[in-house]
């Protein structure tokens, strides 16, 4: 098996976790992990049903905006130097604002609502989905641009058929990133104010010293980003099939 | 076809390339324009395809003078330049889609010709996957496709090796009595020109005012043994010469 090393170090990793926890016992500040998956077990409707969905719904709302604004971003600033000129060194830069700082003033703006949440997963998916698009479609070969030249093709056909395929392995990268992000944004987001969601529900279970019911949602933080980064991982193998072969 | 009236070029940097340069090239012909790096080869294959305009003159493509020539001139370049995302079939697809044509119409119109030029049975293939004598097949096709007869091959098997590139140009040579085509054929390999060509500009002195011009004196169809000919090794002499007192070590 090719992940055979992985699992070994992860099992080596829980069960010094699960021993030292138990000699320490003090389950309400390290619960081990049999602890917490069965804490999970009683709390899975609560989490996965109840939680799970709002969490989710961030992410998903969260990722689809930056989506969209990142890669229209990153092909005005590909296709108007003034623009690149511009805007490239601003959004730089703006990576260097602390969002986790920020949040707070999104939920003094947005309020309690799933926009605050979403606005922090916005502002911490949005950089690497727009710098990775922005960067492959600035990759393409002149020598390439000018043979679709030789063929009479104007800008359009160019965009389309070279600097779109030759942006999209650059644009997965950035997904990749982002999805990851994404679930930490999210989180964050539902710390600092929120009626549902499994940020909220493990900062509510901390107030109530249930170690365990702290850690269980933030297994299931974990989960939905490792699935969320296999589904990219699952959509860029179909759309790149042609990267198999090489 | 072809022809160069006066044209000059010189760089925004006032780095003059051609200067007033006149040649005519006749329908059907096989030229090879030869010379050292830096000579100005790349000038006259940028102009001749329309990516760059002449500072002065006119250049005349099928009789018009300095008519819109991008989309024009089937151009082939040193490297292969196939897109690795496109299969060799929608690879050579690609000139017949950026003319508007849709893609099962052009599929339909590659699909024959891709047996005619010794591709057959690759066309689902991915260039990685192709030799690199095929891939120049690939690309010529792509150039034939352009829609022109004019083709300008730019040093088209230098980065092939030596047996390949022999086979690659008797094949090249099939293929261009088969169309029927007119071939500009760079190349800094004096022995290639001979074997192919009907008339070889070497390009000496810069700014280039004019080329040296040289028939090839062989029948067709050749075969490798007329290059051993006396008047044959006797010109290779000469264009080796010449072209040696142009290099600057």
């Amino acid at each position: 098996m090719k992940n055979a090393a992985s699992i070994i170090i992860i099992a080596v990793f829980l069960s010094i976790w699960e021993l030292g926890a138990r000699l320490y016992g003090k389950a309400f500040i390290l619960p081990s992990p049999i602890q917490i998956f069965l804490r999970f077990w009683e709390l899975k409707e609560v989490l996965l049903l109840q939680h799970l969905p709002v969490t989710l719904m961030t992410i998903v709302i969260g990722l689809v905006i930056s989506i969209i604004s990142g890669t229209a971003l990153a092909v005005l600033m590909s296709s108007r130097p003034g623009v690149r000129k511009a805007l490239y060194p601003i959004l730089i830069a703006s990576q260097m604002i602390p969002i986790i700082a920020l949040a707070p003033i999104f939920v003094l703006w947005f309020g309690y609502t799933i926009w605050s949440k979403v606005a922090v997963t916005v502002l911490i998916t949005f950089f690497p989905i727009t710098v990775n698009t922005f960067d492959g479609l600035s990759s393409g070969k002149k020598d390439m641009q000018e043979l679709f030249l030789t063929m009479g093709a104007s800008k359009k056909d160019i965009f389309y058929k070279y600097s779109v395929p030759t942006a999209l392995p650059h644009f997965f990268s950035g997904m990749k990133v982002a999805v990851t992000l994404s679930v930490i944004g999210a989180a964050i987001g539902e710390w600092l104010g929120a009626q549902a969601g499994l940020g909220y529900f493990s900062r509510r279970m901390m107030t109530q010293f249930d170690g365990a019911a702290v850690f269980a949602p933030i297994f299931v933080l974990s989960a939905v980003g490792i699935v969320l980064f296999i589904c990219v991982t699952i959509i860029e193998n179909q759309t790149l099939k042609w990267r198999d072969k090489n | 076809m072809l022809a160069f009236n006066d044209v000059s070029f010189t760089y925004q940097s006032g780095n003059s390339i051609l200067d007033h340069l006149s040649f005519n090239i006749l329908p059907g012909e096989f030229i090879s324009i030869i010379g050292v790096s830096g000579s100005g080869k790349s000038t006259i294959f940028r102009l001749v395809t329309g990516l760059d305009e002449p500072s002065e003159g006119t250049i005349f493509l099928e009789g018009n003078p300095n008519s819109q020539r991008l989309g024009k001139v089937g151009y082939m370049p040193q490297q292969d330049l196939l897109l690795p995302w496109r299969t060799i079939l929608e690879n050579t697809c690609l000139p017949l889609e950026v003319a508007g044509l849709d893609k099962k119409a052009a599929r339909e119109q590659v699909q024959p010709l891709l047996e005619e030029f010794g591709l057959g049975g690759t066309e689902d293939n991915y260039p990685s996957e192709l030799s690199g004598g095929m891939k120049q097949r690939v690309a010529f096709l792509r150039a034939v496709l352009s829609g022109n007869s004019l083709l300008l091959l730019d040093e088209p098997f230098s980065a092939l090796d030596a047996i390949t590139r022999l086979s690659m140009q008797e094949w090249l040579i099939n293929q261009w009595v088969k169309r029927k085509s007119t071939v500009l054929f760079i190349t800094h390999d004096v022995e290639e020109a001979l074997f192919l060509s009907d008339r070889i500009f070497l390009l000496q002195n810069k700014p280039v005012t004019s080329f040296v011009e040289i028939e090839v004196p062989l029948e067709r169809p050749r075969t490798r043994v007329d290059l051993h000919r006396p008047e044959i090794l006797k010109l290779k002499e000469q264009l080796l010469s010449k072209l040696q007192s142009e290099v600057t070590l």
